[in-house]
């Protein structure tokens, strides 16, 4: 048994799976339900003054039959009073002392506003803070959220606000509708942030109706753009969750965010850099009680691979991460196919014919159809590898260079240093 | 009872679901150069209709199907699957093969019951075509040459349109109503089919010559052949083809109910006859083969299919005589035991009879199954050459001994090779139809 136990910027919870601010955070009643899951923290649905919500409010993106593979919300944060929100976060609280509590927050960008909700949640007793500059729809039109989120100036003054107050760790929420996000993480950072967390939702529209023509989701005939999260974002985000994690001006823990459908996911996350993971989309399709999965398969996966705290993952693949300029050139991979499990639907054969390189050929050896790659024309590009519907069939083989390892950067200095 | 009976013979097989089909819809690989169109005798484009279905394309997926074969929705029914299509699925090799006879059936049960047009007739080109047999071959080969443009008649001794589809292949696999709307949408194309008239008897073969420009002769075949053994006469004693015929007309009696049934002969026919008295209340039906299971002609499936249906197979046994009563009533079999001998001509062990193992059983009705005969004197009416009432014909032109006459279908079919699946017919129909089409092109061309 690994330990699962994380410590993210001072906030403790028995594993890195957290509930991120969302409609499974909305009361008591859910968030007990979960810890009794197995979810090992909260972040509690923004809170602020209260809002009104519309209906409909969710649509998602089905891909070849796949439910929610994206999932788009116009949801605003909490429309319940904040003070029956505090009541049901010290019951639960009291009910589940070891298990992390987070108010996520978020209100007009006034000093005096900012002191007053914070001062209030922390009397409750809460273990951190997160400051939603993330939301994309509703609350932006009114300067709150990703409007905020957008502006790394109104990021760092905001969160040195909270931070004059504030006596628990607090957590930033980067919006990912910007275009690099580490300018807002580090002004989060200069600002006192004590942890980021990312990514919130993408603008989006799910889609449009096509006998209606109207949008989905749409309220009364009319609509408006969405937070897109669910599967779909994951690569989106763990990129965010990357370049963060190798800027080194953002010194400070990572909470993940963004598809996190499953352990392996989480891991992912947490090997580029994050200190654990909030999820959302899986818990809305599924039910509270995937969780169960999501612990048992970490802590097979660390067993398995002698590792004995979930924290000796965090970061491990960040250094692996870096420019484009800094890859080796001479660096060479090449597909190979074997017919013996290859089932010759041909889809390798396609795809390298109309739409890379043109080097698997197809041709029959004594009436059986087989296929095979020209490894003099294959770039590596694993688009066959990628396509194929059979595991083992295509491999991505490495070749060795007969170069010595060059990287453009390098190439560049070289051919610098002749023109000197 | 009679209501029951009629539940007997609805069709078996349900029709997916829209969930079940988009599923496997999405679990087509849309394979390149994809192994199932190549197995398909009609080459339907099988990845297109099935991604369709998947994109909600449904008027796109049944004109897909419908263009390679005239008879696609029949087909999604008939056809052998696992021996074509889902048979040559590469899905065989890792998973389990995609559904494709339920996907094309749910595809065109969409077209049926929308009612959308998928052809139109083409322009006028002047040019008469008969075809004689409005069958699988003859209505694929009209609808075709309808397109073209040519003026079709087609000439068809039954009161329906249809052939094998409306008179031959059990209601349980294929409902009338299936077949009544790919007559009809032959029919819609201007496709004038004259039912009720046999040529021979109503119009002869000289006329049909004297007054069209090209002829298709795809009459398929005719009744089962006399067991050559005494009590062939008595009441109770059936042709497998009239027998199954009858179930599709609607009429099903109560005759059987409770009756002992031998079924002579162990092809596809065989079994249709069997399941039929099963369905018609037979209490006990057996198949007589004088072979073995291992010779035996019917498709796996369709014995798989009369043994789940409780039919018992005797085999190594043959009819000796029938018995009847003073009434002329059937109330025995008498059979003799066979053994396999040497191989015949055709490469199989014949089968010898075992003196003195004579044996009686007791049955209420015998239904005769061992092949077809052939309409030899309609096909001589042509004066076409033919081999045993197979007409000779050049197979990559589909043409007789008659430069202007075509003939497709179970009448070129065959001598050994048991008979054509319903699917080649189809295709068979279609050939014939563009290589008339060719004929006509090629002078103006070059002109």
């Amino acid at each position: 048994m690994a330990d699962l136990r994380i410590d993210l910027a001072g906030i403790k919870s028995p594993n890195p799976f957290w509930l991120a601010s969302a409609p499974p955070t909305n009361s008591g009643y859910q968030v007990q339900r979960a810890f009794e899951a197995g979810w090992g923290g909260a972040v509690w649905k923004t809170l602020g003054e209260p809002i009104l919500n519309v209906s409909s409010r969710f649509a998602a993106v089905s891909f070849n039959g796949q439910r929610v593979a994206g999932f788009n919300n116009i949801e605003l944060i909490t429309d319940r009073p904040l003070e029956v929100n505090l009541q049901e976060i010290i019951e639960t609280k009291k009910k589940f002392p070891n298990h992390a509590i987070i108010a996520s927050l978020m209100v007009e960008p006034q000093q005096e506003k900012w002191h007053e909700i914070v001062k209030k949640v922390e009397a409750v007793g809460v273990d951190g803070l997160e400051l939603n500059f993330g939301c994309p729809h509703g609350m932006a039109e009114r300067g709150m959220g990703a409007a905020s989120g957008q502006v790394p100036e109104l990021v760092e003054k905001q969160t040195h606000w909270v931070k004059e107050v504030a006596r628990t760790p607090v957590i930033v929420k980067l919006t990912p509708n910007i275009t690099d996000i580490t300018m807002t993480a580090e002004a989060a950072v200069r600002g006192g942030a004590d942890a980021v967390s990312m990514i919130n939702t993408i603008n989006s529209l799910a889609g449009v109706d096509l006998d209606s023509w109207n949008t989905v989701p749409h309220v009364g005939g009319k609509g408006s753009h969405g937070g897109y999260c669910g599967p779909a974002v994951k690569p989106i985000a763990l990129n965010m969750v990357a370049e963060c994690a190798r800027n080194t001006f953002v010194n400070v823990p990572i909470s993940g965010i963004g598809g996190i459908s499953n352990w392996q996911d989480a891991a992912e996350f947490m090997l580029m850099g994050a200190t654990g993971v909030q999820v959302c989309t899986a818990a809305m399709h599924h039910g509270f009680s995937i969780v169960e999965d999501m612990i048992d398969g970490l802590n097979n996966y660390l067993d398995e691979k002698g590792i004995a705290s979930v924290m000796d993952l965090v970061g491990q693949s960040v250094q692996r991460y870096s420019n484009w300029g800094d890859l080796d050139l001479n660096y060479k991979v090449v597909a190979e196919i074997n017919n013996d499990v290859c089932i010759n639907c041909n889809k390798c054969h396609i795809a390298c014919e109309d739409t890379s390189h043109q080097c698997i050929d197809l041709y029959t050896e004594s009436g059986r159809p087989m296929l095979k790659v020209r490894e003099q024309d294959c770039v590596g590009c694993n688009l066959c590898s990628i396509v194929c519907p059979v595991d083992g069939a295509i491999s991505m083989v490495e070749r060795k260079s007969t170069i010595a390892p060059m990287t453009w950067n390098e190439r560049q200095s070289l051919i610098s240093s002749f023109a000197r | 009872m009679t209501s029951q009976l009629q539940r007997n013979f609805v069709e078996m097989t349900s029709r997916m679901t829209k969930n079940e089909a988009l599923e496997e819809a999405n679990r087509c690989l849309y394979c390149y150069d994809a192994p199932c169109i190549t197995a398909c005798p009609t080459s339907i484009p099988i990845p297109n209709f099935i991604k369709k279905i998947a994109s909600g394309n449904m008027k796109g997926s049944a004109m897909t199907i419908m263009e390679a074969n005239p008879i696609g929705a029949s087909c999604a029914r008939v056809c052998p699957t696992e021996e074509l299509c889902e048979g040559a699925c590469v899905l065989n090799s890792s998973t389990k093969p995609i559904k494709i006879g339920h996907l094309q059936r749910y595809a065109t049960d969409w077209a049926m019951e929308s009612d959308v047009e998928l052809f139109k007739k083409g322009q006028t080109n002047g040019q008469k075509v008969a075809i004689i047999g409005a069958g699988p071959a003859g209505l694929s080969a009209a609808r075709e040459l309808s397109r073209f443009g040519y003026s079709v008649t087609i000439f068809e001794a039954e009161a329906k349109a249809g052939g094998l589809g409306s008179y031959g292949i059990v209601s349980f696999r294929l409902p009338n109503d299936v077949v009544d709307w790919e007559v009809a949408q032959v029919v819609k194309l201007g496709v004038d089919i004259k039912t009720n008239t046999t040529v021979g008897v109503d119009i002869s073969a000289e006329e049909i010559l004297a007054q069209y420009d090209s002829v298709i002769l795809a009459v398929g075949m005719g009744a089962v052949p006399n067991l050559g053994i005494n009590g062939e006469e008595l009441a109770g004693v059936h042709d497998a083809i009239e027998f199954v015929k009858h179930t599709k007309m609607g009429a099903l009696t109560e005759d059987l109910v409770g009756k002992r049934v031998a079924v002579i002969g162990a092809g596809n026919t065989a079994i249709d006859g069997a399941t039929c008295a099963v369905r018609l209340g037979a209490e006990q039906v057996d198949i007589l083969y004088r072979r073995t299971e291992k010779e035996m002609t019917a498709y796996q499936f369709e014995y798989e299919f009369a043994k789940q249906d409780g039919i018992g197979f005797k085999w190594l046994t043959a009819p000796k005589q029938i018995i009847g009563d003073e009434a002329g009533k059937v109330v025995g079999l008498e059979c003799v035991k066979m053994q396999l001998g040497k191989a015949g001509a055709d490469g199989r062990q014949r089968p010898e009879v075992i003196k003195g193992s004579e044996f009686v059983i007791e049955v209420d009705a015998v239904i005769k199954a061992i092949g077809q005969t052939r309409f030899v004197s309609l096909i001589e009416g042509f004066g076409l050459q033919h081999t045993n009432g197979v007409v000779d014909i050049d197979e990559t032109t589909m043409q007789t001994s008659n430069d202007k006459v075509f003939a497709c279908g179970d009448v070129v079919f065959g001598n050994g090779q048991g008979e054509a699946m319903v699917v080649t017919a189809a295709q068979q129909g279609k050939d014939a139809a563009y290589v008339i089409h060719e004929r006509l092109r090629k002078p103006s061309e070059i002109a």
